[in-house]
């Protein structure tokens, strides 16, 4: 739906000041969520023209996770659009999944210890493969830096799914990261 | 505790999100088991490397440019029956008439649109109440004020003597970024002073350009850029940016 011309040019600059500071971050959390720079892009102005037309009616919470809300809908209808490449599609993760134990190696590696700094590049490739939602949670909380409360807005799910969330993909990062270590070795 | 519990709650409490108690209890089961006290320091390390590595991506800006040209653009022709209801409406601040000396930071290739937004925050200015967030004539209540709201220190400099008087200061947004404005008069004229810095040195002389029926004088000195947005003529203006120049190359 195009922006119509009669829209109030007082509420475009309203909308600029409080939106446009945070593009970068939300290009970050696009480029996270589908891995894709193209893709985020086109998610990114679509979150940035659904935001303006829904501003009217905006009262909070903060202009970051709201603006996080409408763009994880973005990125969701791009993976509905996407379906016919399961792969890749975010998909709410099973239940057995979620209640899977968080990280039962480190059972038998107590010792287990990182000993390397990644640099970025290889950061973002062990997060890239975590899987959604736990890359979400992941970024929403490390890279954001939201709370877990906007985190729960962000995702819609309770509080206490973000904590479960977020342990398991620490853990899978973590498995992840040692296992680098290893392989450099 | 158990090992599955603290699994969980150890990173709400590396992340602050537990209250003391729980906290008291996550650290004490910690305090006594190698497994859990080696995932939080890990978790630990990991975060940290996380924020040191900068994991963040900067929008490219062609994005920032197809989201601005979707957006409805502000008014291309300033209504001046609207500023003048801003004076109606407004305080004594707001009945002086409008001048604007803007300094900011910015690419060349974004000078335009850079000064279609210095005009549009020198018309926000003049609405009823947004001229000045701290109002003072005395150079040494201004300045202070700016300490830690920019990155820069705009020079605030009082220029009575010269024709042009100080009466405030305002944090301002243009380019998407906060910049400040030092706010003068001259007779029912007000001045804004907009500063940030230039990543460049090099000293640019003065040049005057119109938009919307404001004068807008724009030059480089020391690592700043400043541009005047007016209603003044382009003469007076001129001698505003003059006295500015010649008393910021005053000893003292």
């Amino acid at each position: 739906m195009p922006i119509k011309a009669s829209d109030d040019p007082e509420k475009a600059r309203r909308f600029r000041e409080a939106a446009l500071p945070y593009l970068n971050d939300a290009y970050t959390l696009a480029r996270y969520l589908l891995r894709n720079a193209a893709d985020a892009e086109d998610a990114v102005q679509e979150c940035y023209l659904r935001a303006f037309r829904h501003f009217d009616g905006y009262r909070g919470p903060a202009m970051k996770p709201w603006l996080f809300a409408i763009l994880r809908n973005v990125c969701r209808a791009e993976y509905a659009r996407r379906a016919t490449t399961p792969v890749s599609a975010i998909e709410d993760v099973p239940e057995s999944a979620e209640q899977a134990p968080l990280w039962q190696e480190a059972e038998e590696t107590p010792e287990a210890q990182l000993q390397h700094r990644w640099d970025a590049d290889t950061i973002r490739r062990l997060v890239a493969a975590l899987a959604e939602p736990f890359r979400e949670t992941f970024v929403l909380r490390e890279i954001q830096n939201l709370s877990y409360r906007e985190i729960a807005e962000v995702a819609e799910v309770p509080v206490g799914t973000v904590m479960s969330r977020l342990a398991r993909a620490r853990a899978m990062l973590r498995s992840a990261w040692l296992a680098e270590e290893e392989q450099q070795k | 505790m158990t090992c599955d519990e603290a699994d969980v709650l150890l990173h709400a409490l590396m992340d602050g999100e537990l209250d003391a108690g729980h906290a008291r209890d996550v650290e004490d089961h910690i305090a006594g088991c190698p497994r859990c006290a080696a995932a939080l320091r890990d978790y630990r390390e990991m975060s940290k490397a996380i924020s040191e590595a900068g994991m963040s991506y900067t929008a490219p800006a062609a994005l920032r440019q197809r989201i601005e040209a979707a957006l409805p653009q502000p008014r291309q022709a300033p209504n001046r029956r609207a500023v003048l209801r801003g004076f109606a409406m407004g305080s004594a601040v707001s009945a002086l008439a409008a001048t604007g000396l803007v300094a900011i930071v910015l690419r060349q290739d974004d000078i335009e649109r850079i000064q279609s937004e210095v005009v549009s925050a020198h018309l926000r200015s003049l609405q009823a109440g947004h001229l000045t967030d701290v109002i003072s004539t005395d150079q040494h209540t201004v300045k202070p004020w700016f300490n830690g709201k920019l990155d820069v220190s705009p020079p605030v400099i009082d220029l009575t003597a010269q024709g042009f008087t100080l009466i405030g200061g305002r944090l301002d947004y243009v380019d998407a970024r906060a910049i400040g404005a030092v706010v003068y008069r001259r007779r029912q004229h007000v001045i804004n002073l907009f500063v940030s810095q230039t990543s460049s040195t090099e000293q640019r002389a003065a040049k005057t350009n119109t938009i919307q029926g404001f004068n807008i004088r724009h030059w480089s000195d020391r690592g700043l850029n400043y541009w005047a947005v007016s209603d003044l003529a382009k003469d007076e203006l001129a001698e505003f940016s003059e006295k500015f120049e010649s008393a910021m190359r005053a000893p003292g």
